[in-house]
């Protein structure tokens, strides 16, 4: 690992005024959630090890985001165990767990460094300190020079890497992704994703990334779960090949990474009728 | 600029047409107008000249009824508004009497008020605070209504409490919308201004409009409407550059 990117993961997993949060995993067991009369969540077992980074994929509006929320302490169950690091509350889950929604949504009236410290100043740090700590990481994300740009003024990759940073420096040990590239053009999600799985090869977290592209779930996941239609439930695990070619497009075509795809897909397919 | 050279150029149109109708005196005429009742603008711009001490003093009284009673409604407003947004139970139980409220005409009210308050510039403000209590009141609770349900939960999940969610997320999304009806609620205080100097001739720009009436000083009553335009379009415009001071993303 190049000194440059210890120094990263050092300096993310331990941002100070952080209660230090040990990594924590993520456990699922018979969990069930229903928006009254409509059954979104039924009988769904997930594991994710602490450091691991779970892929969900399904078809639209099957639940996934529901679960993440579930995870985050943002919704309670109607039934079943989950608990993340241990936690069964949602406090204790809330406490762990960092939420990345779909859009950046980046506040316009905060410069990039304020939205990116903006957990930080929610727990009291005070201004210059906050974004002492976010800058810190700006080179790494390839921000350098728009600590101070509003959002109207970066392009859609820079957003969503704000975006991903403000996630990062809230300093949670899990992350819950929703989509994250979902809004980006084919080229910059492909950059997109290149990007994150270096970043998180640097700092590890456990991450539960919901995604409808299934290349993408394998390619940045090490475990894929494929849900099936609403009711959401797990239909197939599958295990990311490993390891894989450092540059995406490499990653991607390898065969074994195709026919894990295609195993992915046809489970998909299965468990969307 | 361009934006302004349209409009520019159609109002001087319209006034040199009128200017031109009124002056002729066959064309007025022909088209029935009586020149003491319809002044032509160069009499109206006379006036506005030579009626200016009596003008400035009267607008300065109706100024002042509108800058008080429309902070009076801004501070009210704001704070309702708030107060509504927080507590679920209260707004479920006060909105819909907001609205209704506003089925009430002002022209109703306001005789009431003056036998309430009696005579002085107490009920011109109460006034001019109602009719701009409403368009400020709404507006911003509907601005922070508008707050993306997924940036709150996003805020949950960075360690936000209630009131750093409302200040680093609800309240700068309703700025813009307060902004809005701030401005709707200044345009209709010079209106609520006059109607309570009307109903209640003491002073004002109102007041003159209503004695001038009286003495068949036409030309002077369109002068004091030009005042009163005037200091309509001035403080919509110093609500508008605050804005632009204010919300700087947009």
């Amino acid at each position: 690992m190049p000194a440059e990117v210890t120094d990263f993961a050092q300096r993310s997993g331990t941002p100070a005024a952080t209660a230090a949060l040990a990594p924590a995993g993520v456990s699922i067991r018979g969990l069930r959630h229903s928006y009254g009369e409509l059954l979104t969540i039924e009988r769904l077992d997930l594991e994710a090890a602490p450091h691991e980074v779970i892929g969900l994929v399904g078809p639209s509006g099957c639940g996934k985001s529901t679960l993440l929320e579930l995870i985050c302490g943002l919704r309670e169950p109607s039934a079943g165990e989950l608990a993340v690091g241990g936690a069964p509350d949602a406090e204790g889950r809330l406490e762990r767990c960092a939420y990345m929604p779909q859009r950046d949504l980046l506040m316009p009236w905060f410069s990039a460094i304020d939205n990116a410290a903006l957990a930080l100043r929610n727990r009291g740090v005070g201004k210059a300190r906050a974004r002492r700590e976010a800058g810190a990481l700006f080179g790494r994300f390839g921000l350098a020079g728009f600590e101070h740009s509003r959002p109207a003024e970066l392009s859609g990759g820079m957003r969503q890497r704000v975006a991903f940073l403000r996630t990062l420096v809230a300093g949670k040990p899990v992350l819950a992704l929703d989509e994250p590239f979902a809004s980006l053009d084919a080229i910059t999600r492909a950059e997109m994703q290149g990007w994150l799985a270096g970043a998180l090869g640097a700092a590890p977290r456990t991450v539960v990334l919901v995604t409808h592209d299934v290349e993408e779930a394998l390619y940045l996941s090490d475990r894929v779960a494929v849900l099936s239609a609403r009711p959401a439930r797990v239909v197939a695990e599958l295990r990311a090949p490993a390891p894989r070619a450092a540059e995406r497009d490499e990653a991607v075509t390898e065969p074994g990474f195709v026919a894990v795809r295609e195993e992915a897909m046809r489970a998909l397919r299965q468990g969307s009728r | 600029m361009k934006r302004w050279l349209l409009p520019a150029v159609v109002l001087a149109a319209l006034i040199g047409a009128w200017q031109v109708v009124a002056s002729n005196g066959a064309l007025a005429g022909a088209l029935h107008i009586e020149s003491f009742l319809v002044p032509s603008p160069a009499e109206i711009a006379t006036s506005l000249w030579d009626g200016r001490a009596l003008l400035a003093e009267n607008a300065w009284v109706t100024l002042r009824e509108v800058v008080v009673g429309f902070g009076c409604a801004l501070a009210a407003g704001l704070a309702f508004a708030v107060v509504l947004h927080l507590f679920e139970t209260m707004r479920r139980a006060l909105y819909p009497l907001i609205v209704a409220s506003q089925t009430i005409p002002i022209v109703v009210i306001a005789p009431i008020l003056i036998v309430w308050f009696g005579y002085g510039i107490g009920p011109k403000l109460a006034i001019v605070a109602l009719i701009c209590f409403f368009p400020i009141t709404v507006n911003t609770l509907d601005g922070l209504r508008a707050v993306d349900p997924d940036a709150i939960k996003m805020m949950r999940t960075l360690d936000a409490s209630r009131w750093q969610t409302f200040r680093r997320l609800e309240a700068p999304t309703a700025l813009p919308y307060a902004f809005s009806g701030a401005k709707i609620a200044v345009a209709v205080a010079v209106i609520g201004a006059v109607f309570a100097e009307l109903a209640n001739p003491e002073s004002g720009l109102g007041y003159l409009i209503n004695q001038d009436g009286y003495q068949f000083e036409v030309a002077r009553q369109f002068a004091a409407v030009v005042v009163l335009s005037a200091m309509a379009i001035g403080l919509f415009g110093l609500c508008a550059l605050a804005e632009r001071r204010v919300v700087t993303w947009r």
